[in-house]
């Protein structure tokens, strides 16, 4: 059938050019973005998009990054961006974009690391590696504050903690190597008592952060009794 | 995928790419001189005396390897590139193991399709002509050592013309089909086939 107005197709996968319409520094490091997506769909929490930053020459490159915002917030995403010294795409995003700028990007994309609801839920987070986890924490507290969800959470120092205003009772934050001063909560590297403070022993367990973290971490959550089949993971390679 | 109108206001890029390597870059792929980890869930313990490789589904006959028969098979050393559908690319390094064709010697496909399979449930999908004609390996080795178990050791398929999905790690076997069947990352999200150069990332490409 014919229509007389055309639709605007909103299929994953399209690249579309975005608004930035909001910039927040987390850490020294780290920046989110926020976006308005001329297409934008509902993503999952867990779930990313691909960025494409083109030159005058023509350029290309293009990275992934998960979304940390609720699907709540509709016609937005928020993107929070870890700032690699040697990298291509997240300097220009810390150093070059301010609010205003359009910004070329897809998704959402990918539907493993994904949370669809299942509860009980253990996040445990290294590092930047707590965004996707974000998008899980903040869309529960919006829909389903009564389900059982603990965030564990290992930084290495105060300056590296990412959503320090956000972090409330579900959290369990461990810093590795500079705990903020007169800090009387955990140092040092998650562990198993770590994993049984946080109190969930069944349902799915998220686990993201550095290739070594998440081994240490998933091996940590066999040890508490979980199955394999029983935790996701989400390894953060080199994504300059 | 086709390029861009739009360009990035005050973007000139670094272009991080040796001289030599530049087309071999596919498109949105970037240089990556060390070797990154990326892998779905746990990584699994498998001993080289508990590894085995098999061929089964619809074939004339199923072959089956223990870690020790696979090693009396020939062993090809193979020069590549691998493209990870993250973005990053390995460019000019060398694996060893035993090539399809050699596994597949006697077995007789009754079908055009095949499923990898791997200890720790991965699963990756692909047409059988893309694992023949020297295009696709069981390796133990990378760079003259034996495979890190990050990568996929004991041992792993190697297809470097796709995307570095559809080379399963831990792999523990092939299992000719008559019809397609989605994989892991296939069922979600990842595209079907995954040719870098056309840059088959996702379903909708």
């Amino acid at each position: 059938m014919e229509r007389l107005t055309p639709v605007l197709q909103r299929a994953p996968g399209r690249w579309q050019v975005a608004n930035v319409t909001a910039i927040k520094r987390e850490t020294p490091r780290v920046k989110s973005f926020r976006f308005e997506l001329p297409m934008w769909m509902p993503h999952m929490p867990g779930q990313h998009y691909d960025v494409r930053l083109t030159a005058p020459d023509g350029y290309v490159a293009q990275r992934s990054y998960s979304v940390a915002s609720s699907p709540i917030d509709k016609g937005q995403i928020e993107l929070t961006i870890d700032r690699l010294e040697d990298g291509e795409v997240s300097p220009y995003f810390h150093d070059v974009v301010m609010e205003g700028d359009q910004v070329e990007l897809r998704g959402p994309f990918t539907s493993y690391f994904v949370w669809r609801g299942e509860a009980p839920v253990l996040l445990i987070g290294g590092g930047s590696g707590v965004v996707p986890l974000m998008a899980i924490l903040r869309h529960r507290r919006r829909v389903m504050p009564d389900l059982a969800m603990r965030l564990v959470y290992s930084v290495r120092s105060a300056d590296d903690l990412i959503y320090a205003d956000e972090l409330g009772d579900e959290a369990v934050v461990t810093f590795t190597r500079e705990p903020p001063h007169g800090w009387m909560g955990h140092t040092g590297r998650i562990d198993q008592a770590l994993i049984s403070e946080a109190g969930i022993d069944s349902g799915i367990v998220f686990i993201c952060g550095s290739n070594p973290f998440v081994d240490a971490a998933s091996d940590l959550a066999l040890g508490a009794g979980f199955r394999a089949n029983q935790i996701r993971t989400e390894r953060f390679g080199p994504t300059g | 995928m086709s390029g861009s109108d739009f360009i990035s206001r005050a973007f000139r890029g670094r272009r991080r790419t040796p001289e030599e390597f530049a087309d071999r870059l596919p498109p949105g792929q970037y240089y990556e001189p060390g070797y990154p980890v990326l892998t779905a869930g746990p990584t699994p313990r498998i001993a080289p005396e508990e590894w085995g490789f098999r061929i089964d589904g619809m074939v004339g006959r199923e072959r089956e390897w223990t870690w020790d028969e696979f090693h009396e098979l020939p062993f090809e050393t193979v020069p590549c590139d691998i493209h990870c559908v993250t973005k990053w690319s390995k460019l000019g390094t060398n694996f060893g193991g035993v090539s399809m064709d050699t596994l597949l010697e006697g077995v007789e496909p009754q079908g055009d399709f095949t499923v990898q399979f791997s200890y720790g449930g991965y699963t990756t999908n692909l047409p059988l002509a893309d694992l023949t004609g020297g295009k696709a390996w069981v390796v133990t080795e990378h760079e003259g050592q034996p495979l890190a178990r990050e990568h996929g050791g004991p041992a792993r398929m190697l297809v470097p013309h796709l995307y570095f999905w559809k080379s399963a790690k831990w792999v523990a076997g092939v299992r000719i089909m008559d019809h397609d069947e989605p994989g892991f990352w296939e069922m979600n999200g990842y595209h079907n086939y995954g040719d870098p150069w056309k840059e088959q990332r996702y379903w909708s490409d």
